[in-house]
């Protein structure tokens, strides 16, 4: 049997229960040549260290749990083939979240933000199961269909300059979720959204490091989703000046 | 003291058929407060990783009729055929209510929804947004339902056991991960909506958390598992992996071959007929079995696999179409099915088996509902068909949301201080458990000694002396199991605590998956027997229970509900 190549994984642990500030654990394992950095974690997981904490579920890139800094940088670590990393691999929690333990992060305040945008479609009046599907052409599809790809895998999050100046900030993947149903042509919410989006910590606070789209494991681009969402709020807002009424449609 | 939550209906699983009964208890009764419990976030769920489509009567050529017969024979006439017409005539109402609820389908150019071939289907009736159908319907579902603030989350929660009184199930005993403390959550009906198990076996689609534990837990309450005997292997999974690579790729005209570039489906006699790659999962995956053991298979490093080729589709068409199909070959199996066949070979998929429930999504159990895969309504009896399942759990979610809302109406509260003192006995066996040093034998080991052996004794082919070992085998590892050792003692996000559990649940599911395949002296759709190769009318169209019991798996039986469709060779 040949013997497989060695990497060492420098993997920051926090027990609250024990530590008061994060520390790093060294894990020298064997690694097959086509492994992702995940199968690295599970493999000390099963065989080394039963106390080390990480998500992770789908091992396809598409359930977004398992999101984590590797070498600095945010990536869906299913994804990332260990080739591409050196002898030694260092392996931490997403940045810009609150640690709830090893690798582990605390998901609450951005579910409040991905709610905080009304993500679903809003009618005036709801349709009936008997009204059958509404009629959506193949091109009004396309207007939201790239920015419906989010997997809230929350990279974007851990990459974005803004979040990590100011924690409130609704963020990307929010921005990104909230205009793709406003861009959805069976959907009559949009000036709803654009009032939530005029608001403090939102479209306005983004700098345009385009941090998000370049980390985004699903190409939603959230930056353009971002651009965009403050341009239609900005001419709600206008238009609102002109119109009575708010400028409905 | 045990901290004790209070609401109506309590729903186990965040997924497709979790969200839709979570729904449809909001819109039976606005009034009710729903607990929606889930191990994971849930778009984490597994439905996420769905992908090929939905299945639903939507053309003009199409009907009931069509769809039920096709279900009937795909099933291989094990399906209960009340059921499955009531499935086929509540499907296309359910896809239109996710359209309503903004999920992207596809469209045809007249902004008509889409719809694409599948496999046993006789026509066109499967819809679909692309190839990430299960993320789409995840997404919309979870999307839809933060707008209710009845459905009150319970994020990343464990559920250990049924707290049950006076012969009906009235609360969740529950392990909150992050805290690592257990709390009883009482309701007055409870709707099961787990998901599946693949992870008994070594090579699957399923993602980690298919651990089979709500199945576990109703059938340590008494409720029997149903046909757990039928376990779907898809034909096409990558090598290694396990990465599913979804039907619609044979759907929209990629074609199987062998290493000599032959379509073996058409060039040898599979049964499958002028179906070829659109045939049902369970021959294809014998067929492709049988290519591998003739020795027109190709010798990879994780074993002997068959091609799927998609060049002639071209590129623009696998790219509208099948993108996520693109991305995961290259990602996961380092080929570009644009210039290269993309190596598969048959996994793991699917549970046709489940906790016993009827047409109402109820089961033996007062108050106990369950839907999805975690459920045997008996829609898919010995085989599924590829794009039932996903309508399923929308048809099923929805009819147990408003079932448990009736049920919850009509019962009292129990007594309390019993159900509380339920809750407190476990978490005391669950802190007895974490971080328990005192055992020798390794979580790690045991779980994949159980895998090997359910790969071995319940793969695509069986017989008896292997069902038997494994049957043995499980006993074996449960025991050993009652000796685990474990390293972590911290209450904090302690997934090591949760996995012991997992497998628990698992070892529960695969004794009875293999005690049931033991006993049936056939071959039925998934379940093909070397030593039994014929399907026995006589003897054997009737469903498997499976009874827990300390001492082993107790097996019963229990009639196959039959209809206008009468038993007959199963050929295409």
């Amino acid at each position: 049997m040949s013997e497989r190549p060695k990497k060492k994984f420098i993997v920051t642990r926090f027990d609250p229960d024990t530590d008061d500030v994060p520390r790093t654990q060294e894990y020298e394992i064997p690694v097959e040549k086509d492994w992702k950095v995940l199968d690295a974690l599970n493999f000390i997981k099963d065989e080394v260290d039963g106390t080390l904490s990480h998500r992770w579920s789908c091992r396809m890139a598409v359930c977004g749990s398992c999101g984590m800094m590797v070498d600095g940088e945010p990536k869906l670590t299913c994804k990332e083939p260990l080739s591409s990393y050196g002898d030694t691999v260092e392996v931490a929690p997403l940045s810009n979240f609150p640690v709830i333990r090893d690798l582990v992060v605390e998901l609450e305040g951005f579910m409040d933000k991905f709610k905080s945008v009304k993500p679903w479609i809003v009618r005036a009046k709801r349709l009936a199961v008997e009204e059958g599907p509404m009629r959506q052409s193949p091109e009004e599809l396309e207007e939201f269909k790239q920015f419906s790809m989010c997997i809230n895998c929350m990279l974007c999050y851990a990459a974005c300059p803004v979040v990590a100046n100011e924690p409130d900030f609704i963020g990307p993947a929010a921005i990104a979720l909230g205009h793709r149903y406003s861009l959805d042509s069976r959907d009559e919410g949009a000036a709803e959204r654009n009032e939530i989006f005029r608001g403090e910590g939102t479209v306005f606070s983004c700098s345009f490091a385009n941090e998000c789209s370049e980390v985004c494991p699903k190409h939603v681009d959230p930056a353009a989703a971002v651009n965009q969402a403050k341009f239609a709020a900005v001419i709600d807002w206008a238009t609102g000046l002109v119109l009575p009424r708010g400028g409905e449609r | 003291m045990i901290e004790v939550l209070r609401h109506d209906i309590l729903i186990v699983g965040g997924g497709a058929a979790g969200l839709r009964a979570a729904i449809a208890v909001v819109e039976t009764d606005p009034t009710l407060s729903v607990a929606l419990v889930s191990k994971v976030y849930p778009m984490r769920s597994h439905t996420v990783s769905a992908e090929g489509g939905a299945a639903a009567v939507a053309r003009v050529d199409d009907t009931f009729e069509m769809h039920g017969y096709d279900t009937v024979k795909g099933s291989d006439f094990l399906g209960d055929q009340d059921v499955i017409q009531y499935f086929v005539e509540e499907a296309p109402k359910e896809l239109t209510l996710l359209e309503h609820w903004g999920c992207p389908w596809s469209r045809n150019e007249d902004g008509t929804v889409a719809t694409r071939a599948f496999g046993g289907m006789s026509t066109k009736r499967t819809w679909y947004a692309a190839d990430k159908v299960g993320f789409h319907m995840l997404h919309s579902l979870f999307q839809h339902s933060l707008q209710f603030d009845q459905i009150v989350r319970y994020d990343e929660n464990f559920v250990t056991r049924l707290l049950v009184d006076d012969g009906a199930v009235r609360g969740v005993a529950t392990l909150d991960i992050r805290e690592g403390v257990v709390r009883v959550i009482l309701g007055r009906a409870v709707i099961m909506a787990t998901g599946g198990a693949g992870k008994i076996f070594p090579f699957t689609t399923n993602g980690t958390i298919k651990t089979g534990d709500g199945m576990a837990l109703a059938y340590r309450s008494g409720v029997a598992l149903k046909d757990m005997e039928f376990v779907q292997y898809h034909p096409t999974g990558l090598p290694g992996t396990g990465i599913l690579i979804t039907e619609a790729t044979r759907g929209e005209g990629g074609h199987l071959k062998n290493s000599r570039g032959e379509r073996f489906l058409v060039e040898y006699d599979y049964g499958v007929g002028n179906k070829a790659e659109l045939g049902p999962r369970d021959m294809i995956s014998r067929a492709i079995t049988q290519e591998i053991e003739a020795g027109r298979g190709v010798e990879g490093s994780y074993g002997t696999f068959v091609y799927l080729d998609l060049r002639h589709l071209g590129e623009e068409k696998i790219n509208k179409r099948l993108p996520m199909v693109r991305e995961l070959a290259k990602i996961y199996a380092g080929v570009d099915p644009v210039s290269e066949p993309i190596p598969i070979r048959p996994v793991v998929h699917y549970m046709m088996g489940g906790i016993d429930t009827d047409i109402t999504a109820g089961t033996s159990l007062p108050g106990l509902y369950a839907a999805g895969e975690v459920a045997s309504a008996s829609l898919n009896g010995a085989n599924r068909l590829g794009s039932n399942s996903l309508t399923e759990c929308l048809v099923f979610g929805a009819e147990a949301g408003r079932n448990a809302v009736v049920f919850a109406k009509g019962i009292g509260d129990g007594n309390q201080a019993a159900l509380v003192a339920q809750g407190e006995e476990e978490a005391a066996r669950v802190d007895a458990l974490r971080g328990r040093q005192k055992g020798g034998e390794k979580l790690s080991h045991i779980r994949n000694e159980m895998t090997r052996s359910m790969e071995s004794g319940c793969g695509v082919y069986r017989e008896q002396a292997s069902m038997d070992d494994t049957v043995r085998k499980m006993a074996e590892l449960k025991g050993r199991y009652a000796d685990i050792g474990l390293q972590d003692s911290s209450k904090v996000f302690n997934t090591e605590l949760v996995a012991a559990m997992e497998l628990g649940a698992m070892l529960d599911v695969a004794e009875a998956v293999a005690a049931s395949a033991a006993s049936r002296r056939e071959s039925r759709g998934a379940h093909t027997r070397k030593d039994a190769p014929n399907r026995d009318d006589q003897n054997f169209l009737h469903h498997t229970l499976c009874h827990f019991d300390p001492t082993g798996p107790r097996i019963g039986r229990k009639e196959v509900t039959l209809g206008k469709w009468e038993p007959e060779e199963r050929k295409y």
